[in-house]
Order: structure tokens, then sequence, then C-alpha cells
């Protein structure tokens, strides 16, 4: 075939790329290789704009096994145990096709743990969709927008669900979140985590020339040609098109597909695997060929396919799912056949190892691809795009509009006193999706297969027990895109901070992260100017914490009809609990127990929930993150738990303290809600800022300084509950850790109270409270 | 004493029951290929959960004809006790050991939380240990757990006291409330006629550790190893 300048466009690739490739290649290239080179140079494959800046994140440290570039990063958590971790995005997939998009992903996402010959234990998942309350939207058209959210939000659900729970991995936790720009954009970030012995890793390395490649799993059909290049583009009114890029996921085959992997390696018949992801046979064969300095020659004619009459093309660009590529160790093939066959899989040898450092395909006796692995994996381009920040919004005073608004509620909801209308606020962020219970989508996920999780799916972190140690894993995603379209770098910090202090909230030291970074087009330079200043944020807190990066996913084109979503970088942090008996979850346990809060709450209604829901404005200053103040908190807490004093830890974020008091209170897995009195002292009350330039005028700001106190977004607090016997060794510690940290209240009755000074902010039974969390979506998505 | 776990291809509950009978029970027990015809060596057999051939056509339907079937049925025959835990338990009703079906929940959707159930009977190996009444919390996890049988049937496990367990409220009143699936009259596991056959939707295997959050299941093998206790002592 002749390859034409619209053949070329039709690639996705530009007429410089092509112009490289005939200067790698010495030649043009076939109609095959094209195709092999589109595939690997596209954005989901090269990362050819994000790894000039990836270069800046940290990834030395003492746990470090490995690091990124292999199909997951690996801790050392001790005792000869490790885990492999990552997580990574199915968004373009999922909104063309939501149930097969987000299986998918999960399948992808296990098959990079399990390749790392780590049995999966644990899957998570960040999900962002556009709203699904009609209240949240405004119009007839945008109703419209409500009900495809809705679908798209319980298909995704569904195929997480599906898949996960018939493989047999639990699915421990999460976050989901609601705005606007999700809505032809939603975000599905699929995580996994695996255990393995350190002696017991596999790499994706083909080594040893002469050595045999099988394939094994499922048969290579027509599915997911170009779903790595769908995947590197925006979308247009005519995306629904692209559904046949999208594969179909098949969760029993996986599992054998797990359990004959696992299998083949404790008999030491495999040197090296790796798993058939995006760009499926051409990236395996290519990738684990230059990791290991060899080359990789195969036969088409031999590869396993569903159907009859496909092309070379088409072989090398399926993205048929639930297969892998193997490089045996000489004398064990019939090994590897036997194992495969036990669990009715295909083996098929279908190639060699060679030393030529070369990809070489064979079809119908021809070479139809011959492609040096470094043209295909080092030598593609890189680019180091232009970035441009956006003029910094006018500074302006939201202190009128606030009030207005609260006037405006007051009157709706004919509040006598500001009592009633603390109260009604409460009320309206407690059901909003975005803090509203998340139980309607995790009861839907089998989260105690393999019988291990410890602090099921509801707290700040999920927690894993690891059968053979006394340790504990706690994990936990965050990101928030409000804060990130606002400030990228401050909200990435935060992002870090706060899945940090889920994890030490649940009395786990956290160890590393692995990331996925979602963002629009970065051919938009403000789009690339938010990229680079969010991996310098990532870098920045993840030195100071010492958690290192050990790997993520980069997802580019996050764009439809023009429209971009908010940056969203998710943080997906690891920590151990050193002895399990340390695990602690957010609810209040006793009725008697001192409530307090460690951190410092600031004036900060800039950016937040408050302000998003209840005034309807995205703007405002980021709360600014103390690193300083942040580890004081971190060591606080942990020091408190790990001596035994500390009962529950809540980490305090959307939605401010009064969310985190009502979260604490509310019934969990066999345990009834109970109500607590907090009056809280006057000094805490902070004065507002982020939402107005200065002077800082005093009344009405009083209103405004209470808004905060109770909603404000400040970072760095845990709030925290103690027998009253400890409430003095808690003090101690908090004061030596160099954490502020106050006595607020105590646990008990069936309200929730919150005074101030003793003025009364906050009264109202704890199942009402409770009531109207649960009820959001399940009202928004059975219908 | 020998227990043995039937691994299906696409079984996931299988390490779980393991884990249980050999670390907190302290009982031998061994894997047991679905291809493996014979299982004679064994006290009791678990059909553990999981989505055996990926539960694809129907939940248990393919599962019913792997080889290690025709044993179990056999050894059923003859006296010998088997456990199916939801997806066993479908698969014995597929396979005809126990009667019924299993239907998707009432609601369409997978559901995974901890359920209530109430020992209506003790007379059983599987329940020797609890109290009549006795309400035990047990996790669930299945997509399709709605018992369904005909009335005739539903009027002979009643009149036979072959419901085992049925959900209720955590005080162990039997409300439609507390049904989670749609299962007809809370019906949460029954055993046969010769009460050598159970089959629970719940799962006792993820509520046998303090840690888990229940121990409750653990009186679910602990019936079945002194049941097991019993009859060796018996043959002796």
């Amino acid at each position: 075939m002749k390859i034409t300048p619209e053949i070329i466009a039709q690639h996705n690739l530009t007429d410089e790329e092509y112009g490289r490739i005939k200067q790698l290649l010495g030649r043009e290239p076939s109609f095959t290789e094209l195709g092999i080179f589109s595939v690997m140079w596209s954005e989901h494959c090269s990362y050819k704009s994000s790894k000039a800046h990836l270069r800046r994140l940290p990834t030395e440290g003492a746990c470090m096994v490995q690091g990124p570039g292999e199909n997951a990063g690996i801790v050392d958590i001790g005792d000869g145990w490790c885990v492999a971790f990552k997580i990574e995005s199915h968004n373009h997939p999922s909104f063309i096709e939501p149930y097969q998009g987000a299986a998918t992903g999960v399948g992808g996402i296990l098959r990079d743990i399990f390749t790392m010959g780590a049995r999966p234990v644990a899957a998570m998942n960040s999900l962002r969709f556009g709203p699904i309350r009609d209240e949240d939207v405004e119009g007839e058209v945008t109703r419209q927008t409500v009900s495809r959210n809705r679908r798209i939000m319980a298909g995704v659900v569904k195929g997480l669900g599906d898949y996960g729970n018939a493989f047999g991995v639990p699915t421990v936790g999460g976050e989901v979140y609601f705005a606007d720009c999700y809505s032809l954009n939603p975000l599905v970030n699929a995580f996994a985590l695996g255990l393995v012995r350190r002696e017991q890793i596999f790499y994706g390395k083909a080594e040893g020339i002469g050595n045999s490649v099988i394939y094994v799993g499922a048969k290579t059909g027509r599915d997911g040609i170009h779903g790595a290049t769908m995947a590197s583009a925006e979308f247009d009114e005519a995306a629904m098109e692209k559904r046949p890029t999208v594969q179909i996921g098949d969760p029993f085959s996986e599992k054998l597909l797990l359990e004959a992997c696992l299998e083949a390696m404790r008999a030491g018949a495999i040197v090296g695997i790796q798993d058939m992801g995006a760009a499926g046979l051409t990236s395996s064969s290519c990738e684990m060929g230059a990791r290991a300095g060899t080359g990789i020659e195969i036969n088409l004619d031999l590869v396993p396919q569903r159907e009859p009459g496909m092309t070379a093309y088409e072989m090398m660009l399926s993205e048929s799912q639930e297969r892998m590529l193997i490089v045996a160790e000489r004398g064990h093939e019939r090994q590897v056949h036997e194992i495969f066959q036990k669990w009715d899989l295909d083996a098929v040898t279908i190639g060699r190892v060679t030393g030529d450092q070369k990809l070489r395909v064979r079809h119908r006796g021809e070479v139809v691809a011959e492609i040096p692995n470094a043209a295909l994996t080092t030598e593609a381009p890189r680019y180091d795009r232009p970035q441009a920040a956006p003029p910094k919004p006018q500074a302006e005073d939201l202190g009128p509009a606030i009030l207005a608004r609260l006037q405006a509620l007051a009157a709706e909801v004919q509040a006598a006193d500001d009592s009633r209308l603390m109260t009604e606020v409460l009320c309206r962020l407690l059901a909003s999706p975005n803090i509203a219970s998340k139980h309607w989508v995790y009861r839907q996920y089998d989260h105690m297969v393999r019988t291990n999780t410890v602090v099921l799916p509801g707290s700040d972190a999920a927690v894993l027990r690891v059968k053979e140690t006394r340790r504990s894993l706690a994990m936990a995603l965050d990101g928030n895109g409000r804060y990130c379209s606002l400030d990228p770098r401050e909200g990435a910090r935060l992002a870090v901070a706060e899945a940090a202090r889920n994890v030490v909230c649940s009395g786990a030291r956290p160890l590393a992260i692995t990331n996925c970074l979602n963002f629009a087009s970065p051919e938009r330079p403000e789009v690339m100017w938010a990229f680079s200043e969010t991996v310098d944020g990532i870098a920045e807190v993840c030195r100071a914490l010492g958690t290192p990066v050990t790997g993520g996913n980069v997802s580019f084109y996050n764009e439809t009809e023009g429209k971009g979503i908010y940056p969203t970088p998710v943080i997906g942090m690891l920590g151990v609990i050193e002895d399990a008996r340390h695990t602690t979850t957010q609810w209040f346990k006793a009725s008697g127990d001192v409530i307090l809060l460690l951190g410092q709450t600031r004036g900060d209604l800039g950016a937040s929930e408050f302000l998003a829901r209840i005034v309807g404005e995205v703007r405002g200053e980021v709360p600014r993150l103390d690193l300083a103040a942040e580890t004081a908190v971190q060591r606080a807490c942990l020091e408190g738990i790990e001596g035994g004093l500390v009962r529950s830890a809540h980490d305090c974020s959307d939605g401010g303290l009064a969310v985190a008091l009502a979260e604490g209170c509310f019934s969990h897995y066999r345990h009834a809600a109970v109500g607590a009195r907090i009056d809280l002292p006057a000094q805490l009350q902070p004065e507002v800022t982020g939402v107005r330039d200065e002077p800082r005028h005093q009344p009405p700001a009083g209103l405004l300084n209470t808004i905060a106190l109770l909603f404000g977004e400040s970072p760095s607090r845990i709030m925290i509950s103690v027998h009253p016997d400890n409430v003095e060794r808690m003090m101690t510690i908090a004061e030596r850790a160099g954490a502020r940290c106050a006595v607020i209240g105590e646990v008990g009755g069936a309200s929730l109270r919150i005074s101030l000074d003793g003025e009364t902010l906050v009264d109202r039974p704890v199942a009402e409270l409770e009531a109207l969390w649960q009820r959001t979506l399940p009202e928004c998505l059975d219908l | 004493m020998k227990f043995g776990v039937v691994v299906f291809p696409g079984s996931n509950c299988d390490h779980d029951t393991y884990h249980v009978i050999s670390k907190v029970i302290g009982q031998p027990v061994d894997f047991v290929w679905h291809k493996q015809e014979e299982i004679s060596q064994y006290d009791a057999i678990i059909l553990p959960g999981g989505f055996s051939y990926g539960d694809y056509l129907r939940t248990g339907a393919i599962a019913r004809f792997s080889p290690v079937m025709r044993s179990v049925v056999e050894f059923a025959r003859e006296g010998g006790l088997v456990l199916g835990i939801c997806n066993g338990f479908q698969i014995l009703c597929e396979v005809g050991l126990l009667p019924g079906a299993l239907l998707r929940n009432r609601d369409l959707k997978f559901i995974c939380e901890h359920v209530n159930v109430r020992v209506e009977q003790t007379d059983t190996p599987f329940t020797a240990v609890c109290e009549r009444g006795q309400v035990l919390s047990m996790p669930i996890a299945h997509g399709e757990g709605n018992y369904f049988c005909d009335d005739r049937t539903l009027a002979e496990l009643a009149d036979e006291g072959r419901i085992v367990f049925r959900y209720c409220d955590p005080a162990g009143r039997v409300t439609e409330a507390a049904n989670p699936n749609g299962s007809i009259d809370n019906i949460a596991g029954i055993c046969n006629r010769e009460r050598n056959v159970l089959g629970l939707m719940p799962h006792p295997e993820r509520a046998s550790e303090d840690m888990l959050g229940s121990h409750d299941g653990r009186m679910v093998f602990r019936s079945l190893a002194a049941a097991i206790s019993e009859l060796l002592k018996v043959r002796a």
C-alpha cells in the first residue's frame, strides 16, 4: 500500500515524525511498520510530551526495588515481602463504552501487577464524572447531560465491579468526584496492588539469545485496534464512531492467566514476561527486547487468532485482552505449554530472542516489519512543548457574594438564626455528591475476597493485612481537580499531603506513591504549564515526606469538543502499619472519648466544596500547604496511634471540620452511629482569607469566619478521639512534634452539636444527617 | 480428618476457605483440582465461592459438568459431607444435590456487605455447635443469590426442617427489609433431606477471624469438624 499524507495523518503522526521514521529506518516504512510506529509513538505509549517533566519526580528511596519503566513499581515492606503497585487511566474507552472501558481498565492494571510475579491482592479506583443531580445543572439540554452522566457512572461502576469480582481481587477503596468538566471526559483511573517475595520478582526482559518467545492467553482478534492512538487524541462529536477501538474484557480468562503465569513462574520456567496491553503484540515484543538489549523475531502465522484473514497490521495493533508474551527458559518450553494447557489456555511458541536488537515480524513467508527496538522506544520523539501560565485571575472579594448567598439561603429555608443556617449548610454539604456516602458504589464491589480487608471502604484509607507478617498495608487515592484548576502546583502538593495523611490516620507510615496525571491536550500551552507545575508540586512534597514515586501513568487529551478537564493528578499512596494492632479508623468509638483537633484552622474558604456547592463559585485562593505543619501533624498522629492512645483519626478535607465531625459520628459495619458535643474555643476561629483581597475588615466578616471554621478546608488537620485519661499524654506528644492540638469536645449523645464559645452553630440528630448523606447517590442512580 | 476444597477454573474463595480450615480451625486440608475424580480420601468436600467458568451461561451451570462433580454427587449419595458456599451453593443446585435455583438479585446489582442470618436448624453437621435462633453476622458477595423454588418444594423444605439459615435483622427478626436479595422466605441456606449437603450464600470463611469484623462463620466450620470427629469415632 502506498503511504500517502492522508494515511500518515490518519495515524496521528506529524510530517516531521514521519520524516524521522524514514530517517531511522533509512527507507520508507511498510504499512505494517507505519502502524507499529504510530502506536509506539502515540502519546499513550511514548510519553513524548511528559517524559521531559517526569524526570523531575524523585524515584530514590530505601524501600525502592523497582522504579518507573517496568510494568509496575515495587517496594520492599520487610520480611522478604515486596509490594507491586500501580495506577493507570482508562478514561477514553470508558467514555465511549463505559462498561467495557472500565472493565478492561481493571484487567490491564491487574496484568501489570502479576507480570511482575505478584499476586494481586487489592484494587482501588479513582473516578470523575459530570454532575448526576438535576439541581447541580441548569436548563433542559443539561438535563440530558445529567442522565448521560448517570448512565456513564452506572456503567463504569458495574464494569469495574464485574471484572474485579469475577477475577477475585477485592476492590477496597477509591474516590468519586463530580464536576461539569468531566461530563464529556469522565476519568477512570484503576489501581492495583500485589504481593511478591523479593526473590520471585519477574521483569519484562527478553534475555538469552535463542530463547523461545511464547504467546499465552486469549486469542488475537480485531478488537482494540488503534486503542492507544484513540487515547492519544481529543474527542469530537464523532467520538462514538471510535467504539470499535474499545476492547472487550473477560475476567475469567484473566483469572486463568493469572494462575497459569504464577504457576509457570514458580516452576522456574520463565525468563521474562510482559502483558500485551496498549499496542498489544507490538509493545510487548519491542519493549522486552529493548530492556534486555536483545531483539525479538516473531512469526504471525503462529499467533492464535480469533478469526481468519487477519492482516499483519491488524495482529500487531490488536489490543485483545488477557494475553501475555513470555520468554521461556531454554529447555522449559514444554513445561510452560503444559501449565497453560492445564488452565485451558493457548500457549504457542511464536518466535525467539535474537541478538540484533530489532523487532522482526514475519507473516505468510515474508518479513513484514523489521525495526530497531530503539527506534520504537528510546528514539521515539520527545517534546518539550511550549508552556504558558494563564493570566492570574483578578484578586476579588468573594465575601459579599458569600454573605448574599447565605442571606438568600436563610430566607429560602426560613432559618431564624445563624445556627439554623449553619445546620442547613452542613446538611447540604453532606448531601453533595462529592461528599455523600459512596456506599452505592462500593457495595457493588467485592471488597472482602481473599479475606485480608481489615478496614473496609468508607474510612480514610483501606487497610489490608498481610497474612504472612505482622504488618498491614494502608492505601489511599487522592486528588482534587478543583484545587488544581485554580492552582495546579498547590493542588498537586495538597493531593500528595492528603494521601499521606489518609494512610497516617489509619496508623501507617507513608512509604511510596504511584500517580495518574489526567490532563487535557498537551498541545495547549496552558495545559502543559499546568502539567509542569503539577509535576513540581508532587516532586516537592514527595521529597519532603520521603515517599518516592514508583511509577504511574499520564493521560493527556482528556478533551472533547474543545473543552478540557481540570488538571487532575491522582495520587495513590501506600503506607505500612508496622503492627496490625495499631490499625485505626475514622469513626468515634465510645461515649465519653475526648475529641481533639490536630493542626491549625485558617480561614481557607477559597476553592472549597462550600464555595462550589453552596455559593456556586469555583474561585478563590487554594489553601496553602505548610510542609512543616503537615509533617508535624502526621508525626503527632502516628505517634499517638503507635502509643495506643488514638481511638479514631480522621482527616479534615472536603467540607471541612463540620463534615469531618459528622463522618466520625456515622454508623459503620455493625457499629451504631454516635453523637458528639463540640464546643470550639474562640481562639480556634480563623480569619477568612483566600476569597478576598485586603483589607480584612471585621463585621460582617464574623459570619464568614464562622463559616471558615466549620467548612473551610485548611489542610494538615486531623481530628482524633482519645480516652479521657489519655488527653494529656496526647497533648504532650503533639507539642513535642510541634503540632497544634486543641480539645474540641467529646463523643456522646445522639446528636451532633457544635458550638463556638458556648453559642450553638449546629444541632441535628446524627440519624438525620446520616440519612441525608446516604440518600444522594441512590436517589440519583437507582432509577 | 481431611477436608477437600475443590478448585474450579474461576474459583476465587478457594484460598480463603483453605486458610480458615488450616489456620483457624487447624485441620488438614487439600485443594482438589476439578479434573480430579478420586475424592474418597476426604471427610468433607467444600465447593468454594467464586465465578467458576466465569459464571458464563448461568452461575454454576458449566461447573456441574466438571469431572469432579460426578464424584461429589456420588460422595454425597454415600453420606459424605458437602458444603457449598456462594458459587458452591449455585453449583449444588445446578447439579441437583439441592433443590431450587439462585436468580439474579432483586435489584439486579452485585451486593457485597455484612448481613445477619438466623440459624433455623441445629440438627445438621454444619450448625450443630450453634444455638437455634442464634444470629450470625456474615458477609454476602453475589449477583445471583436470590433463592427461588416452587411452592411445593418450599413447603417441603419448611416441613422437613431443611431451611437452615434465614436473612434477619440484628435482633433475629426475619423481615422483608433484612432480605438483601429477594430470596423466597428469606432463605440464605438449605440442606438436603439427608442433611449431609448444605448450600448457603453468605461466606462463613470471611467471618472467621475477629480481625475481619466477625468470627461467627467459624461456627459452621467448627460444627463440621465436630461432626467429622464423631463420624471417625463411630467408624473406629
